[in-house]
This record gives structure tokens, sequence and C-alpha cells, in this order.
């Protein structure tokens, strides 16, 4: 016999059932990960490494953090790593053949990465494209046009007004490259706009059930090219970051760098269908990336078996999501 | 009297090759309840997307409170008042309650972007309290019982103070305890003035709530009647357009005592408890019981759909192990599921494909290969005997009517040589006039030797339909009832006796 009255679950307990654990799992093993390493491989348990580890992190971080966005409303990005190198090469035009002030340079590079979100947006919302094609697409339109705009040629970043790369790279907390802190305040930017704005509200929302959003009187093809715009700007401050890296814009870069960013979502509890997700949970899946391959670099595992290990863990990683999804239902 | 709430004359509407509605009509007075019935296909729901702005009329006007107006999308039509409830409920699984309710219109918080979860909640608490309503605003929407979630959907059309609301087929997935509760907020609304338009194949509850009732068919308006003055009959032959007779299951003299299935000790979990009967070669066994009782579980297990913890299965005398659906389909069982959109037909496949989906192997040579032909002659065959209305066995199945759906899925299954067919629910969402064509089909089946075991929770259905009948009560069988000493009320009460209660 069904009752009428409604389950006393309040949202925090139903959060707590469900992907917070998710996130929790991953956060565990990101730790069990980091002792494991201390202590079987010799010298990795030093502050260099972690160091390292939280730099390796800061490129991956930010693009994996705008891919979320995406990846929430059941979409998903691949031109993510070649629009990144699109953006910097855009910045290394603006600052280095056109001598402008490097804030314009930067302010570039975000427009850039919003102009790269605007054309996937309106492909997917107005085209009616479906998302894997059209990101497959911009894929190549970006690494063609970085190459077009850059003449296949390196520019770097000398003698910059103020200096790039030593401004992103200055380390005056702790030894920590201010790109890590650049990271981190992006996703707290993007953890604000998921949680407490209308923007997260309706990425949620189209994830979930697109079709009753749009019988609900959202314009969802508006939100739609907002939310993979955001999705740009993210792409261009991580083309800042990784330019300021190398101090210079590489038009040979960036493909491949989508996986990390789509696994690194993944592995935080980011269901590829849409509706549930979180930025946490993204970042402790791009430390958890970094941190294996570091320690495995410091162990000596040759490049081969790295891929390997990383690829069984995302596979491990969204089986045990399913696991535990279907174990819920 | 008071203006009509809405007045559409002259609705014309048509889609590529079909013309769904010709010349229609309808209108609405402020505190009634407006009954909309008519076959599948007859354009119903149709002539209510286009009041609800989902779809555009080709021709005719539409007044709401005496004002002509264009309804060009479903915002448009809310700010007009106008709400709809659909059948398929269009609800965000992962967002709370309220934050399905107000999707669209939240409260904002220091800054036009920032959200107001607080003041969010508080405003779905009071709507709740103006609508008698027990819900919590934080519960995750996918949490909640197919009852509650058209609650939600209730409280979200009501939020936008409508003055006309329109419910398709609301008490498909409710127990009668929730449509009796759904009834009371029906009448509240309608007292305080409210316009509602209740489209429904029920037309037993129609009689309850309804005040006027419109029947429309083929695309067309019919008639409008006072209820209090219809009749059933009358209000079926006018959805019809013939009279249709009651046919009764011919029993056979003498029961065929050839036991073709037997089930001992099934258990699988809360909801099959110690299940044990028999069916007879030539039989009809419904299973009845209310919603949760358990039913589709048992037979889900049966069929090894589920796999069951422990039991036995005896086939024709024969105990059988049925590790899964594949097996139990070697074994001569069908299963004809309750949803038969999501597990009964590749939708957007044809007819012919769906018809020989089970049985593939068989039209398939050493290699693979297909026999099209074959393929081909066998749904042909299959079309004929079982009366599909299709333009061709290449019409993809989704464009065909509920009933014929359903025979699909029966050919499906006559045509992998079964002979046990389970069907659950097998009338659900099937107009009155398909309805009796499949009760047909299932006498027909029955006499040619076939057994079958039919869930079903329309009462009238398993009373008229059943040699015999097995009720269910929260997992276990409580009682076994023959076609002469069955009566609504003894089903009840045995659907209704939970294990407290110990049997006389």
């Amino acid at each position: 016999m069904q009752t009428t009255s409604a389950p006393a679950r309040s949202r925090a307990q139903s959060l707590l059932a469900g992907e917070s654990i998710q996130r929790l799992l991953a956060l565990a093993a990101l730790v069990i990960l980091l002792v494991f390493f201390s202590i079987v491989v010799p010298h990795f348990a030093s502050t260099n490494n972690y160091i390292d580890i939280l730099t390796a992190t800061a490129v991956n971080g930010v693009l994996a953090t705008g891919v979320t966005f995406v990846i929430i409303t059941g979409g998903i990005d691949l031109s993510v790593g070649t629009g990144m190198t699109f953006t910097s090469v855009v910045m290394g035009i603006v600052s280095v053949n056109m001598g402008l002030p490097l804030p314009l340079g930067l302010l570039a590079a975000l427009a850039a990465g919003a102009l790269v979100g605007v054309i996937n947006g309106a492909l997917i919302a107005k085209a009616k494209l479906p998302p894997f094609i059209a990101t497959l697409g911009m894929l190549y339109v970006t690494l063609g046009m970085a190459q077009v705009i850059s003449d296949v040629h390196p520019i770097y970043f000398e003698g910059t007004q103020p200096s790039f790369q030593q401004f992103f790279m200055a380390k005056p907390v702790a030894g920590i490259p201010n790109i890590v802190w650049v990271m981190l305040g992006g996703a707290a930017i993007a953890w604000i706009l998921l949680n407490k704005t209308i923007l997260g509200r309706y990425t949620f929302a189209l994830g979930s059930n697109e079709e009753a959003t749009r019988l609900s009187g959202v314009n969802v093809d508006r939100w739609k090219i907002i939310i993979y715009a955001v999705d740009g700007l993210f792409i261009g401050l991580a083309g800042i970051v990784i330019a300021s890296r190398m101090n210079s814009a590489q038009p040979g870069l960036g493909m491949g760098y989508e996986l990390d960013a789509i696994a690194a979502a993944v592995i935080g509890g980011n269901s590829l269908s849409g509706g549930e997700g979180s930025v946490v949970g993204t970042i402790i899946g791009a430390f958890l990336i970094s941190t294996l391959r570091i320690g495995l670099s410091v162990a000596g595992i040759p490049d081969q078996w790295k891929s390997v290990i990383t690829g069984l863990v995302v596979i491990g990683a969204v089986w045990l999501d399913i696991l535990r999804r279907r174990s819920r239902a | 009297m008071a203006e009509l709430l809405v007045e559409m004359t002259g609705i014309s509407k048509s889609f590529p090759g079909v013309h769904a509605l010709d010349d229609c009509r309808f209108e609405l007075r402020p505190g009634e309840v407006h009954a909309l019935v008519g076959e599948n296909g007859a354009g119903k729901s149709t002539l209510m997307k286009v009041l609800s702005g989902i779809y555009k009329r080709d021709a005719g006007t539409i007044k709401v409170k005496g004002v002509e107006v264009e309804i060009t999308s479903p915002r448009a039509a809310q700010d007009l008042g106008i709400s709809i409830i659909h059948q398929e409920l269009n609800l965000m699984g992962h967002l709370t309650v309220a934050q399905n309710i107000f999707i669209g219109r939240e409260p904002r918080g220091a800054a036009p972007f920032l959200l107001d979860e607080k003041t969010l909640n508080a405003k779905a608490r009071e709507l709740f309290e103006t609508l008698h309503l027990k819900l919590d605003p934080r519960a995750r929407v996918s949490s909640l019982a197919v009852a509650q979630q058209q609650m939600v959907e209730i409280a979200k059309a009501l939020s936008f103070s409508s003055a006309v609301l329109i419910m398709d087929e609301p008490t498909a997935a409710l127990t009668d305890t929730e449509i009796d509760e759904l009834f009371r907020i029906i009448r509240h609304l309608r007292d305080q003035g409210k316009g509602i338009v209740h489209i429904s194949h029920r037309l037993e509850e129609l009689k309850q709530i309804s005040n006027r009732i419109t029947v429309m068919r083929d695309g067309r308006f019919i008639a409008t009647v006072n209820t209090a003055d219809a009749e059933i009959q009358q209000i079926i032959s006018m959805m019809v357009g013939r009279t249709v007779f009651e046919a009764t299951p011919e029993l056979p003299e003498q029961r065929d005592p050839n036991v073709v299935l037997e089930v001992k000790g099934l258990n699988l979990g809360r909801q099959v408890r110690d299940i044990s009967f028999s069916l007879h070669r030539g039989e009809i066994l419904g299973i009845a019981g209310l919603v949760g009782a358990g039913r589709t579980e048992v037979v889900r297990a049966i069929f090894a759909a589920d796999r069951p913890e422990s039991g036995q299965v005896t086939i024709n005398g024969k105990q059988v192990v049925i590790h899964g659906p594949s097996d139990a389909v070697h074994h001569g069982i069908a299963y004809l599921s309750e949803d038969r959109k999501r597990y009964g037909l590749a939708l957007g496949m044809d007819v012919e494909l769906n018809t020989v989906l089970a049985s593939l192997r068989r039209f398939a040579n050493g290699f693979g290969w297909v026999r099209t032909g074959a393929t081909r002659k066998q749904a042909l065959e299959q079309v004929q005997a079982l009366a599909i209305k299709t333009p061709s066995i290449r019409q993809r199945v989704k464009n065909l009517s509920g009933g014929n759906q359903q025979k699909v899925v029966i050919a499906k299954w006559l045509t992998a040589d079964t002979d046990i067919l389970i069907f659950d629910e097998p009338t659900r969402g099937i107009d009155v006039g398909a309805k009796s064509e499949i009760y047909r089909l299932l006498n027909d089946l029955a006499k040619q030797g076939k057994s079958i075991i039919m869930i079903s929770s329309e009462l009238p259905e398993v009373l008229r339909m059943s040699h015999r009948i097995l009720v269910m009560c929260e997992g276990r069988i409580t009682g076994e009832l023959s076609s002469a000493e069955a009566t609504q009320e003894k089903i009840m009460t045995l659907a209704t006796q939970r294990e407290a209660v110990a049997a006389a």
C-alpha cells in the first residue's frame, strides 16, 4: 500500500546518499594514493614534489573546471585542449606581436575563449549538432586557426609589460606558484556560479531534464550558449596559465589536454549523463591524476605504463560510480 | 451566467500526412470540471496542446475570458492563466521539489543573478499550505513516489494562479486513496471558480468528478453533454461511433486439468514472498491487487528478468531452472511488460522487425544472414491475424496507436512460439474500441490452448476476463477467487488484507 506522506529526506540527506559519496571516494583515493607513494616510493614525500603536483595540476584544473559545467548539462566539450592553444596564441599576438599592454592580452585570451564557447553553444543549441560532433569540429578549427594566426611559429613572451612569466610563476606564498592560486580561485568562482546563481540552477536543470526545463518556459537555447561560453572563459584562463608556464604560446600543443580534463571531471563524480556533479569533485579528480603521474614518475615507471595506469584508474572510477548508483536505485 | 473562461472555435491542425484536428470546438466555464474523452488518436491531447501553447493552430479562434488571443508558446499560455499537466511528468529529477516548482521564476538574492534558496523554500511551503499538500520542498524529486511527483506537477501548475488547469490522464498511476485525494483538490479548485479540463479514459471516474463531458472522434468535435444526463454506454458509442458489445469469456465446460505452469515458494526481496500457484492450459488467470502489491515483481521473477532468491518453477510437469529471459522464452514463456514503449518495443524500428524480434534466430541462416522474405511473410500474417491497423509493415512502431502497438507486442510473442503469455496491464493507455479487440484476442488465444496470466489494476477488466483471480497484497497472495464468486468488494478486501490481519 502506498502512503501519501512525503518521505522525510532533506536535501542534505539526499546529497549524502548521492553524488557526494563519489567525491568522498575520490578524496579518499587521493589521500590513499599520497600515503601509498610516500611509503613505497623513495624520495616521493618532499615539499618539492608536492609543489610539483600542485603546479602540474594548474592547467588541467582550470580546463576541467570549465568542462564541468558542460558535462553537468549532459554535454561534452572536446575542443578545450586546442581551444586553450588558440587562446594562448591570441594572447601572444596581442601582447607580443602587437605590443599592447599585458592586461589587454589577458582580456584577449578570455575573449577568444568565450568566442570559442559561444560558437560551440550556438552549434549545439541552434544548429542542433550533438555536442560530441560540434566540439570535435571546433577542436580541428581551433587547432588550425592557432597555427594560421601564428604562422606555425611559437610566440615568446620576452619583454612584455609587466613581465608575464614573472607574475604568474612567482611564488610569494609558501613557494607555490601563483598559477595554482589562479586555478583555485577559478574553481571558487565556478563553485559560486554553480551553486548560488541562476546559471548554476539552469545548468543542473538542463542536465536533469532538458525538455521539462524548456516546457517550463526557460529559454534553453540561450542558456546553453551562455553555459558553453562560461566553459570558454575557463578555456581562455587555461590558455593564460599554460602560456605563463612556458613563457610562450606554442601552437603545436594542446591536443590531448581535453582528455585529462574530462577524466578529472568524471573521476570526481560528474556524471556524463548530466544532472549532477560538482567543481570540488573535479579539482580532486585533477589532483588525483597529477599525483598518479608524478608518483609513478618518481618511482621510475616509464611513460607508457603511466598511461596504462591512468586509463585503468578512469575506468575503475566510473565503474565504481555505476555500481554505487545501481545499489542506490 | 459568467463569461466563458475559454472558447475555442473552428480549430484545425495538421502535421505532415496527418489531419490531427478538423474544425474543433471546445468551451470551458469558470467553476467547472470539463472532461474530454475520445479514443487514442481522437485529438484530445492535440487540442489541449494547442490551448497550452505547445502547438500552433492552423485555423480557428481562441478566446480567453472573452478576448481573442494568440497563444504562441507555453510561456504565453501561462501568462494567460492556462496551465497544463502532461501525462508524462515533466520534472527535473535531480532538483528539489521547490526548485522544480519555481524553475524560471526563482526568487533572487543580493544580486539579480544570485539565488535565494531560503525564500524559495518558504514560498513553496506557503503554496503547499494553501493546497493542503504534504510535501517537503527540499526533497529531491527523483526520491518521490509517482503519486507525489504528480502532486509536485499540480502544485507547480497552480503556483501560476492559473484560471484554467488542464490535466492529461492524471489518475493513470495512482491508487484509489491517492485518486480520492486528487479529486478533493480538484473539487476545491472548482469551488474557487477555476476551470479544469480532465482528459481520461476512465469513464466511471469521470462520472464522479466532471460536470460536463466533451467527446471527440477522429480529430472532430462530436458532442458536449451534461455528466448527470449521460450514460456510459452512450458516451462510449459516441467515442467509437458504433455500439460495443461486452464479451464475457466463454468458460470451458470442464476445466482443462493440464497444469502448464506451477510455481512453488518463489521469493525475491520484500515484494515477492512465498508465492505459489498453478496455471492450467487454456486458462486466463487474473492477478489483482493494489499498485505496489508485487504483481509485476512476481512475473518478472518467473520470467527471470530479476533472478529470484528461491523457488521452483515447473513447466508441463518438468522442473526447470530459468537463468534469464532468453531461457524463459526458450521454455515458451512470454512477458508483455507494463510499459510497452520502454520494454516491449523498439519504437524507432518497423512493424516487421518488432514482430520477429524475439525469434530472430529462426529467421536467420547459418551465417547470421536474416531471410527478409521469411520475416516479411511472418509480419504480414500476424498483421492480418491480429487485425493490426498499420499502413504497412514498414511503418515505424512509434507512429501506431497504443492499441496497435500492443498488438505488435503480442505478434512478437506469438511468433516466438510461446504458450505461456504473461500480460502486465494489457490495456493501459488504450482506448475503449481497441480494448475490446484486445479482450477478444485474449479469449481467442485461450481457446487455442495458450495459457495466460493477466495482471490488471482495472477491476472490471479483471472480473470480466479471468477464469480465476489471484489477489496479492504486499508481496503475498492473499486469496484466490473463481470467476463465479468474484466481486469487486471481495477483491478489494483481499487486496488490502495486510499481514497483521489474520485470514478468516
